[in-house]
């Protein structure tokens, strides 16, 4: 009964903040308030006995990837200068990458299924040790193919940043 | 007493320590500044000063509040808020000591032994960006703004090498990430597997390499001496909390305070054996439980004033980096260093146990 009560404060919250991202006038609060919403999500994870997950997410969202996005805003705000123009052509390719974006997840959607619902207290599916586990075994080459993602992405931001100089 | 009343009264007790020690440390800062000055140091207040902390404290609370017109109010409020409850937030998987015995049960003195340990500190020590951001943010001010960027920026780079340097720790603690679980390893087995101290078996002699990384980090996450370049007062006045005034200063620079304690507090039990003691299975053959218990407390409590007395020390021997050093140091010296030496403890381990 409590862990229900608590799951509704939760879900009521990351509903609220993930609106306020996106209805509220000053950047500033729209990210102070994702950061709540990836708290409240973390949370979740919590409720669903993956702590690993929920620190995890914390440390990335809310502790590395919100701090730089919050830098940026802040940056942005300090010279008060108005939005560069936006040509029709970049509106009409947003519009087109945003149509080609909801169609892949409604495709995917479509064929998609809902998981079975497994108990999650007895198996420990959200530990470090099931998780880095089937990370290095049952999916050793998504991982992989991810970590040379990552590192491609590291050094086009290297190669970019020197070019400024 | 029941566990939650148990709970209850441990988290009471932490905080009032944390607080009482993060008061005492600035009349340590200043009588240890005034020792390796040559000076004397604050003595008026009370013998030997000792009173100093709670007339500053006094004069906190007492002083103006000004909160500038121009700037957003709640964020101005905030900031200081976010930055004291991180730092409090980090003493809840801390194991303080041996399990107290009341009335035939076990008590242990942890206030969460969650199976994430290292990383939930990490991740709450990443969290404190945010009230020093929102702050200097909030205070409309160029070099409150400035001050708040290099500390992000520095506090971001560091974790990065922090983390890599407790990976070798949790190597050696097979894999598991509970303070608690590598406090007691800590506490068993053999130095070197044949040098038969108990309670000696310590992360240190081990990791030495690790050790430093972390320490300089924790100087940097702390934004202390050296490494004190937000608030480094001849370039950007105060930093951050230039516009900051009264009990809201106050937090900034208490927070600061507690955060040593806690990082003094991680080193000892990630590298320095936390409670445990040489000869500690000797006075636990001899002595009742809980005395043995609170001698523990105590010795875990004696290694962290230790390290602040460190802290201190360092900051008034080193002087301040410039940013550039700050930068490569963190990333062209500790990042690939904890690296390697992550490379290299595994598998040394490795080659140990087959």
């Amino acid at each position: 009964m409590g862990s229900e009560i608590i799951f509704y404060i939760l879900s009521a919250l990351s509903i609220f903040s993930a609106l306020v991202v996106v209805f509220s006038k000053n950047p500033i609060y729209s990210v102070l308030s994702l950061i709540v919403c990836f708290f409240s999500i973390a949370g979740h994870y919590v409720m669903l006995n993956a702590q690993f997950l929920a620190i995890v997410h914390i440390i990335v969202y809310a502790g590395a990837i919100m701090v730089l996005l919050l830098f940026t805003v802040m940056l942005l705000n300090l010279n008060k200068e108005s939005e560069p123009h936006k040509s029709n052509l970049i509106k009409v390719a947003a519009i087109v990458t945003g149509g080609l974006l909801m169609l892949t997840l409604l495709a995917s959607l479509r064929t998609s299924q809902l998981p079975v619902y497994v108990s999650p207290t007895d198996l420990g599916l959200g530990t470090v040790q099931t998780v880095g586990k089937s990370l290095f075994t049952d999916y050793l080459l998504p991982f992989e193919i991810s970590s040379i993602l990552f590192i491609s992405a590291m050094i086009g931001a290297v190669v970019l940043a020197k070019k400024e100089r | 007493m029941t566990l939650i009343l148990f709970k209850t009264l441990l988290i009471l007790i932490i905080f009032l320590i944390s607080l009482g020690i993060a008061a005492y440390s600035t009349y340590g800062e200043r009588k240890i500044a005034a020792f390796l000055q040559d000076r004397i140091g604050p003595d008026r207040a009370g013998p030997f000063g000792i009173l100093q902390p709670i007339a500053d404290g006094v004069k906190m609370f007492l002083k103006e509040e000004i909160i500038p017109n121009v700037s957003n109010k709640w964020l101005f409020i905030l900031g200081p808020c976010i930055f004291m409850v991180t730092a409090l937030m980090t003493s809840a998987v801390i194991p303080w000591g041996l399990p107290l015995e009341i009335s035939g049960v076990k008590y242990n003195l942890q206030v969460a032994d969650i199976n994430i340990g290292i990383l939930y500190v990490l991740g709450v020590v990443s969290l404190g960006v945010y009230g020093i951001m929102i702050g200097g943010w909030a205070s409309n001010n160029k070099f409150a703004l400035l001050g708040a960027i290099r500390a992000s920026s520095q506090m971001i780079s560091y974790e990065l090498a922090m983390g890599m340097s407790v990976i070798a720790i949790l190597l050696m603690n097979d894999g598991s990430l509970s303070l608690n679980s590598m406090v007691e390893n800590q506490g068993t087995g053999k130095l070197y597997g044949f040098i038969n101290i108990s309670g000696m078996n310590w992360n240190v002699f081990y990791q030495p390499v690790a050790f430093l990384i972390f320490l300089i980090c924790a100087f940097a996450e702390c934004n202390r001496t050296p490494f004190d370049l937000a608030e480094s007062e001849s370039e950007l006045i105060g930093g951050f909390h230039t516009e900051y005034s009264s009990m809201k200063l106050g937090l900034y620079l208490f927070a600061e305070y507690i955060n040593m304690f806690i990082s003094a507090a991680v080193i000892s039990c990630l590298f320095f054996g936390g409670y445990n003691f040489p000869g500690i299975s000797y006075l636990q053959e001899i002595l009742p439980a809980n005395i043995v218990s609170l001698i523990s407390v105590a010795v875990l409590f004696g290694k962290i004033i230790f390290f602040i007395f460190f802290f201190m020390w360092i900051r008034w021997t080193i002087p301040r980096f410039r940013y550039d050093q700050l930068m490569r140091l963190g990333w062209q010296w500790l990042m690939p260093l904890s690296i390697i030496n992550m490379l290299i403890s595994g598998a040394v381990l490795i080659w140990i146990r087959n």
